[in-house]
């Protein structure tokens, strides 16, 4: 278990107070002239040593993403853009980081914008986190106010202005290039990769996007050092990290663990328990919605990082830990996700489009048991279908989910959805059979 | 250069290209949606999936650049199952009602699925529906059967220059749309039919019409405006039913403006098909025999000198060259002009009434002015080039006077004639921009050329930038933009009455000093009619027929081989989509004819006979070498005044189409008031 010196975020309950003098008694702001003066490859370097990965989902290393950026500004200016549109169902670490530890992020603000020579940052926040919102906007003006950002911010003599933007409130948004082209004010959808952000983003400028918790994170680990960091946890999975647990446990909260942390521990400890005991436990999705689910026989042994939940192919996402126990009907449960998503869908590219409602149909169809037995196969190949062939991953992100109920629920689904076919598939009629490929 | 494979077979290419590109280069085809050489890439239909080495995912060649030693495959087994599952996914919700599309036949998605598709869906929900938009009377929609390629508000917001179309919704129900359903206001509108894969976007006048394989294709070239597009003419028996673009890199690159696209109904009503004589001011039919026998009369009673003839505005190079060898050889009258109004025109070089720049050139020019010219209404394509040189460059772009929306930005400067003596006398801050840029493009319309200073803005304008040695062998920065497909035509074969801005057949008019009056599909000219016998010979009942005496009906561009030059001078020719209606005969023929009663000898044996002789004239034209007096150049100072051209009303075909009127009433918003009928 965590002790509370390593815990970086002393204020997630909000019993410390979140303003600049109640955070400079916590350790930020302390000395951030001095870290500034160390020189940016010096921070870049220490972010990388401490082999920090991003905490919005898809776990990139922090340092070499810093790294792409542009050495020298060139014609065209450099910005940083915080992703806290925070929309992953199951997750809610970054609100509680704007509200309660707002200082850690402005700060991070400071110095990661310091390190990719950007001026001006931009912290997209949800549309649904309005008061969160307004909340950051005051310790942001309090910053101002002590000059701690602004110009020559905090005595370093870089500029850093912050600006917030709301979102409208789509989930789309909080993928990097939905989130640039919705800064600028277009519609929401992914942009094509390459080009990177990090080389022509906002506005076709140099951008580094950034997830709320890498950033908050970032002051703390240049003060208290990398080495300090990636003693945490376990090689390439080093740190804290907040975990999000809700779903059927007796007490859903947000706790900043160790990574590497039983899953087992986490919920029996932090969260007590779940709800009619270990026992009772029938899957738990271990990273957000969109990460495939794990049973309860993975559930007793796995550890909470990135390189474990993925060698049981799913993944850490945003570590927010769904657990869902025998009261519940797992099939209904992934068709109000799969809902979700086809809800969710940008439409600009058609396997995510088309297939997340087709998903969606058929699992409402076999949460009801009206699916016949052939269809369980065909709704894997229409997640193969999705997965990999579209411009983000939110392709990935709709077809996981389905993905891991039939590949550990997949007797419970056939159970339910046993009848033939209206019409038994004749393999000799000629007509079924794709003429062209005959030629070959 | 760039070595890569794809399947294995080794191939070079050049540095900048996607991997679409590279395999269409290495001869493999790529299924392809969303994927348009013109337009921005948008990358969503992921049918060009193909797999790359070293990489797990397969890639959508379509945005990928080429890179040094890619092996591309396009014939694995991934490839083959990403684009099955593409396929699949794109017919999940498209109708099956390809028996009653208007796109059947010519359409992207049938053709792709029956190669690249499997025949049978799994997909067993219930297919979405989208209503339909309103798109204006070009476009008819069916949305439903929209694959969300986006091609079309690509189109609109890159080419057209209007931000209307775009997307609303998302996901499932992401709905391609007008803003607040109100009509695409472009003159390029129409294109994007062309541009849908599928057919949720189909031509309104044309639904239900005909099959594309039931239609006779003929290419040829359009006579809508000067710029001469390359266009397609599908026939179906005598009518023609649709017109579509032609690929012309240097010309109309892939689209054509609505009035060259839909005009074409116009070909079908209002037509002249027999011959008529006025008879106590009402038309009767009569007999070519009947009618030539009055025109004979006529010219036989009739000095030459009182004879005039006026060529029109759509009228191809052999009819103008019969016409030039009927008035000198047969009539032996000098009054033959094709000019409708007082223009200025120095007719000595070809290059003072060409736009010498050319169409491709403007992409290399870094400063436009435009002199009393709208190029969005006078040469649509033309246009385009402007908005896409400008795209690309952000390129200066000034106009004398307001010339309102271009679909492009432009800074507008004093529309007085005083503006061209300033910048002819480095008064203004133009003059060094004009000097300084090494490719400028100065475009002078046919409005700035009929007003009293025309002369001295040509003339001036072309001795300041030889002066300044502006003009070179490469690049020659005066422009004229004609307005009618036959202008440069008339020039090249000096069917003119006199030099300059004079014009002795207007002032002949004006005096009333002519007997007779040809007017060859002449629907412009505007005088006081007295006693003038006028003979109209032409294609519609228009102004021109109405004036008339005696009607001879002639064929329209679709009726009869033609050659037209356009606005650069590139000759070009119309060939024969559809024959002339009822007893309507082509133009030379008609004149042939009239030769032949008046001399008893035929003007040529054949046609061959014409085209030659019109080709030896154009060979062995000598170059007159006539030198300007300055100082009797007239400089007033005056407005440069713009004369609006009625874009759906602008020749006769297009008053006479249905099409036009309806894109007319549209544009001009006419208010209903419930008593129209």
């Amino acid at each position: 278990m965590l002790e509370d010196k390593d815990r970086i975020f002393q204020n997630l309950y909000n019993d410390k107070g979140t303003d600049v003098e109640s955070s400079k008694e916590r350790g930020d702001w302390l000395n951030t002239k001095d870290i500034c003066l160390k020189g940016r490859e010096w921070i870049i370097n220490e972010i990388k040593s401490s082999e920090l990965r991003g905490r919005g989902g898809a776990g990139f290393p922090t340092g070499l993403k810093w790294s792409f950026a542009p050495k020298e500004i060139g014609s065209r200016p450099h910005y940083l853009v915080i992703n806290a549109d925070e929309s992953e169902p199951g997750t809610c670490k970054d609100r509680d980081i704007l509200r309660f530890e707002p200082q850690k992020l402005i700060e991070g603000c400071l110095l990661a914008s310091y390190a990719v020579n950007a001026h001006a940052c931009y912290i997209y926040i949800r549309g649904e986190y309005y008061r969160e919102g307004e909340k950051l906007q005051n310790s942001i003006n309090e910053a101002y106010e002590k000059k701690i950002i602004g110009k020559n911010a905090s005595d370093t003599g870089w500029d850093l202005d912050i600006y917030i933007h709301y979102g409208a409130g789509a989930y789309i948004c909080g993928e990097e290039t939905a989130l640039l082209e919705s800064l600028e004010g277009k519609k929401g959808q992914p942009r094509l990769k390459p080009p990177f952000p990090a080389l022509i983003g906002l506005y076709g400028c140099p951008t580094i996007v950034n997830n709320v918790e890498t950033i908050a994170v970032v002051p703390t680990i240049l003060r208290k050092g990398a080495k300090w960091f990636s003693s945490l946890g376990r090689p390439k999975n080093t740190g804290t990290k907040i975990f999000c647990i809700s779903g059927n446990v007796n007490n859903p909260c947000n706790v900043e663990e160790e990574m590497g942390v039983p899953l087992k521990e986490l919920i029996e400890n932090h969260a007590g328990g779940v709800v009619g005991g270990w026992e009772n436990l029938k899957a738990v999705i271990p990273g957000g919605s969109s990460m495939p689910l794990l049973p309860k026989k993975i559930c007793d042994t796995i550890k909470m990082d990135f390189d474990s939940l993925i060698e049981q192919k799913t993944g850490l996402g945003t570590a927010g830990i769904i657990v869902i126990n025998k009261d519940q009907d797992i099939i209904k449960c992934m068709a109000r996700i799969a809902r979700f998503y086809k809800h969710e869908s940008c439409g600009q590219c058609t396997p995510c489009r088309e297939g997340s409602g087709w998903m969606w149909r058929m699992l409402e169809r076999m949460a009801l048991g009206e699916a016949s037995r052939e269809e369980v196969d065909m709704l894997m190949d229409v997640t193969k279908q999705i997965e990999g062939h579209t411009i983000c991953a939110f392709g990935e992100g709709s077809a996981w989910p389905v993905q891991g109920l039939l590949r550990h629920f997949k007797k419970e689904v056939l159970k339910r959805n046993d009848f033939d076919p209206l019409i038994n598939k004749n393999k000799n009629i000629p007509y079924l059979v794709d003429q062209h490929l005959l030629e070959k | 250069m760039i070595k890569l494979k794809v399947n294995d077979i080794d191939i070079d290419i050049e540095e900048g290209l996607t991997v679409l590109q590279a395999c269409e280069k290495a001869g493999v085809e790529i299924p392809r949606f969303c994927y348009h050489e013109k337009l921005s890439i948008a990358g969503n239909c992921r049918m060009c999936l193909v797999e790359i080495e070293k990489s797990p995912k397969p890639i959508a060649s379509c945005a990928m650049p080429a890179t040094e030693g890619m092996n591309i495959k396009t014939n694995t087994s991934m490839v083959e199952k990403a684009r099955k599952g593409v396929m699949e996914f794109l017919l999940a919700n498209h109708p099956l009602d390809c028996p009653v599309c208007d796109q059947g036949g010519e359409c992207d998605l049938q053709d792709q699925s029956m190669f690249y598709g499997i025949d049978k869906s799994r997909y067993k929900e219930n297919k979405r529906y989208v209503p339909e938009k309103h798109m204006g009377p070009l476009i008819k929609t069916q949305m439903t059967r929209c694959i969300h390629c986006t091609r079309c508000i690509r189109f609109a917001t890159e080419v057209a220059g209007i931000d209307e179309l775009g997307a609303i919704g998302r996901g499932e129900d992401m709905q391609i749309t007008t803003y607040l359903e109100k009509s695409m206001e472009s003159e390029l509108s129409a294109n994007v039919i062309d541009l849908c894969p599928v057919g949720a976007l189909t031509s309104k006048p044309y639904v239900y019409e005909a099959r594309p394989w039931e239609l006779k294709k003929t290419e040829t070239v359009d006579v809508m405006d000067a710029v001469g597009s390359n266009i397609r003419v599908d026939t179906y028996g005598w009518e023609v039913k649709r017109i579509l673009p032609r690929i012309n890199e240097d010309i109309n690159e892939e689209w054509i403006s609505d009035k060259t696209r839909y005009a074409c109904d116009g070909l079908l009503n209002q037509r002249l098909d027999t011959p008529y004589i006025k008879e106590k001011n009402v038309f009767k039919k009569t007999s070519w025999e009947n009618a030539y026998k009055i025109i004979l009369d006529r010219i036989y009673s009739t000095s030459p000198n009182e004879i005039a003839g006026l060529t029109g505005d759509l009228t191809s190079m052999e009819t103008l060259f019969s016409i030039k060898e009927f008035f000198s050889k047969i009539i032996k009258s000098p009054n033959l002009d094709s000019r409708s109004n007082y223009i200025y025109l120095n007719n000595s070089s070809r290059k003072n009434y060409l736009f010498n720049s050319t169409i491709n050139g403007i992409e290399e020019s870094d400063l436009i002015l435009l002199i009393g010219t709208n190029p969005r209404y006078e040469a649509t394509i033309l246009n385009s080039r402007i908005r896409k040189k400008y795209l690309k460059s952000k390129t200066e772009i000034y106009s004398v006077g307001d010339m309102g929306d271009l679909t492009y930005p432009y800074k507008s400067i004093n529309n007085s004639t005083n503006t061209i003596k300033e910048i002819i006398e480095k008064k203004n801050e133009l003059s060094s921009k004009i000097l300084h840029a090494k490719k400028p493009i100065i475009i002078i319309g046919q409005s700035a050329l009929s007003i009293k200073s025309g002369a001295y803005i040509f003339e001036n304008i072309k001795k300041y930038l030889e002066e300044n040695n502006k003009i070179t062998r490469e690049w020659n920065p005066i422009n004229i933009l004609s307005n009618s497909a036959s202008t440069v035509g008339s020039y090249d074969l000096d069917i003119i009455s006199s030099n300059f801005s004079k014009n002795k057949v207007l002032d002949g008019l004006k005096n009333h000093d002519f007997k007779i009056l040809f007017l060859f599909g002449n629907d412009d000219v505007v005088f006081k009619k007295k006693d003038e016998f006028i003979i109209y010979i032409g294609t519609h009942g228009d102004k021109g027929a109405e004036l008339s005496d005696v009607i001879l009906p002639s064929a329209a561009y679709t009726e009869q081989n033609g050659y037209y030059t356009n606005l650069e001078g590139k000759l070009q020719k119309a060939y024969k989509s559809s024959y002339p209606p009822g007893d309507a005969k082509e133009d030379w023929m008609i004149i042939n004819d009239l030769s032949k009663k008046i001399k008893r000898k035929e003007l040529f044996n054949n046609r061959d006979e014409l085209e030659n002789n019109l080709f030896t004239y154009l060979k062995t034209k000598k170059k007159q070498n006539s030198s300007i007096d300055f100082s009797i150049l007239d400089f007033v100072d005056e407005k440069i005044k713009y004369n609006e051209i009625d874009y759906y009303y602008s020749n006769v075909i297009a008053r006479a189409s249905k099409t036009m009127t309806q894109c007319r009433n549209e544009k001009i918003k006419i208010k209903k008031n419930g008593t129209e009928g």
